[in-house]
């Protein structure tokens, strides 16, 4: 019962990992560069559902689309602005400049007076709920995200599946020079990727604050992610929630198994593991450089 | 415009190219020798920072500049180097010695962290050695018996036997012999075969391959002796700052330091000492700048990170060969004046190349 009770809160953790590892797994996928802002766009994306519903006074359920929309924009202007300059750059250089992006927002966030340096609670309609299931005890915020999670993978999956937009998005991710032959607007996909991206961090962001509270920290989350990523394969969308749930899995049973302190090193322990005896990953593409 | 008359194939691999040469870094060196009687104590020890850091980024300079293997967990080995030292010179070890172990320990360390190194590449490699940045800060914070945790550690000063370095110039002096002990060492390094051998793997791993380079013992080399210069480094920088706690050597320094190779400007030796006067001069000028602004924007927590942030951006955007690439265009601009072209250093622009495939 109580491995039942760990493996249910390092899921719901897992999730969250999954989703920012989601926006890494998009982006790289597409522009073939990783983005070190992932984990501050979610922080924004906290904060934006945070001031539409307090500011501005908007209900949850409208406050919740507004925020994730909001985002979208964002990422789009993002990339628009500073990513799309140096595209075809060394992807060192790309990666440098989305560290410089996580910097200024962060610091732009936590210089907002008498906001920025606080920490805040998310008012949301399930806070503190409980559900008892026969000896389990699970939060309406674990259960929350876990719904989340799910109801986003398939919304995800069918896009990519059967939308025109997200075959076309495959496709640039593939090849950028045989789909731009094909007549598919590279760039403008880009941008709508990078939206996507900071859409699905804003969902992250939007999960997580009722359970760890909004601050300008909370982006350092996304240094975890960076294992999902890598232990689901780089490039697979499947891989980076099956990741995220691995290595909050991990988390949570070493948290509890272990001695004190391996639960903050467990998910590099096992990215390092995973680098030396499959550097690909669990469902990474398996390709070789032809001559 | 200087042409320089070839008249024998040393001059190829001279350190000093020509009389220009000559003459500014004598100038500089005397400048540094006469320092401490020149410049107020608290620049000295200003200028005693940038020296240490140099000395890292002359490290990570060498992997990430001319190796091209990025390290994202860098202030790891300079944390191994300030914790050896630490240790040893608390125990009575002549700090001399103690400075050989710092940078070999170090290498040791390196070497370990080099082996995932030689199976993945690119964003891989960055994962890895960030992953292994984390191990290795919350090692040092477990480890308290030695370490004392996160309650930190006092630092000695260096000494050996009855003489002790306890004044800021002779610390000063100090870190100048080892700094400039190791950039004569990359520099000559660089012009031998094994630092062909490193920028050849840069450049193109398949092609350094074909002429017969051993990647995986370069890039080891390559690692281990980035990350024992960033031990002695480390070593250094546990002296100066005379208390250890883990934080110091956590993914933030860890992105300072790259921060300061790429502002510097990679695969330039310069770059590494520009990259270390900017990250030691940004925070002052910060500081100067605030009482220029409005209350709101200059008092406020996030400054810093934001000036950094966008120092960063515009650099990548404008400036890629970083501080030392617009030297050399200034430089460039002076001497071809007044036939400078806007065109001389543009950069080449290339489709996409799958990292997946390399």
């Amino acid at each position: 019962m109580q491995l039942l009770q760990l493996l249910i809160s390092g899921v719901a953790q897992g999730c969250i990992y999954g989703l920012i590892a989601l926006g890494f797994v998009l982006i790289y996928k597409a522009t073939e560069t990783v983005s070190f802002a992932q984990g501050d766009l979610m922080m924004v994306g906290a904060f934006s559902g945070l001031a539409a519903m307090t500011l501005l006074g908007f209900p949850f359920w409208i406050a919740v689309p507004a925020a994730i929309v909001a985002m979208g924009v964002f990422g789009v202007l993002l990339e628009r602005l500073v990513i799309r300059p140096i595209l075809g750059q060394p992807a060192f250089s790309i990666v440098m400049l989305t560290i410089g992006v996580g910097y200024v927002l962060r610091g732009l966030i936590t210089m907002i007076p008498d906001v920025g340096t606080d920490t805040h609670t998310m008012p949301v309609p399930y806070a503190g709920e409980v559900l008892r299931l026969s000896g389990l005890v699970i939060a309406a915020e674990q259960m929350v995200v876990i719904g989340a999670t799910v109801i986003l993978c398939l919304v995800l999956f069918a896009m990519f599946k059967y939308s025109k937009l997200g075959i076309a998005m495959q496709a640039a991710s593939q090849n950028q020079l045989a789909a731009y032959y094909m007549g598919i607007p590279v760039k403008r996909i880009n941008g709508l990727v990078w939206g996507l991206a900071a859409g699905v961090a804003a969902v992250a962001g939007l999960l997580l604050a009722p359970i760890t509270f909004v601050h300008a920290n909370m982006g350092f989350i996304g240094l975890k992610a960076f294992p999902a990523a890598v232990v689901g394969g780089f490039g697979s969308l499947p891989g980076a929630i099956v990741g995220g749930l691995v290595i909050g899995i991990v988390e949570s049973l070493s948290g509890f198994y272990l001695p004190e302190g391996f639960k903050d090193i467990a998910p590099y322990i096992v990215v390092l593991l995973m680098l030396v005896l499959k550097p690909n990953g669990l469902f990474g593409e398996q390709l070789r450089k032809k001559v | 415009m200087r042409f320089i008359f070839k008249t024998e194939y040393n001059q190829d691999i001279t350190l000093a190219k020509h009389g220009g040469h000559v003459f500014w870094y004598s100038l500089l060196g005397l400048f540094l020798v006469a320092a401490p009687w020149v410049v107020a104590e608290y620049w000295l020890a200003q200028l005693t920072f940038v020296l240490i850091y140099a000395v890292v980024g002359l490290g990570l300079m060498l992997l990430a500049g001319f190796t091209g293997l990025f390290s994202l967990g860098h202030a790891a080995f300079l944390g191994v180097g300030a914790y050896t030292q630490a240790v040893m010179v608390n125990a009575g070890v002549p700090f001399p010695l103690a400075l050989v172990c710092a940078g070999l320990f170090s290498a040791m360390v390196g070497v370990i962290v080099g082996l995932p190194a030689l199976r993945v590449k690119g964003i891989y490699l960055g994962m890895a050695t960030l992953a292994f940045g984390f191990i290795v800060e919350e090692g040092m914070a477990r480890w308290e018996k030695v370490t004392g945790g996160n309650a930190g550690l006092t630092v000695g000063y260096p000494a050996i036997g009855s003489w002790t370095l306890d004044s800021t110039e002779e610390f000063y002096f100090l870190c100048l012999l080892v700094t400039v002990g190791a950039t004569l060492a990359i520099v000559n390094l660089l012009r031998s075969s094994t630092g062909r051998a490193f920028v050849a793997i840069r450049d193109s791993e398949i092609s350094a391959q074909s002429m017969g380079i051993h990647l995986a013992r370069y890039k080891t080399l390559s690692f281990a002796l980035s990350a024992a210069l960033a031990g002695i480094g480390g070593a250094l920088y546990a002296h100066k700052i005379q208390f250890l706690s883990p934080e110091q050597f956590s993914i933030i320094q860890s992105i300072d330091l790259l921060l300061m190779v790429v502002i510097g400007g990679l695969g330039s030796i310069h770059g590494a000492f520009l990259g270390a006067i900017f990250l030691i001069v940004m925070p002052q000028l910060i500081s100067l700048g605030k009482d220029f602004l409005p209350a709101a924007i200059g008092g406020a927590a996030g400054l810093q990170g934001t000036v950094y942030g966008m120092v960063l951006i515009a650099f990548v955007l404008f400036e890629p060969m970083g501080l030392y690439g617009r030297w050399l265009k200034v430089r460039t601009w002076f001497q071809l004046f007044p036939f400078y072209r806007r065109g001389l250093f543009k950069r080449q622009k290339s489709f996409q190349k799958s990292d997946r495939l390399k």
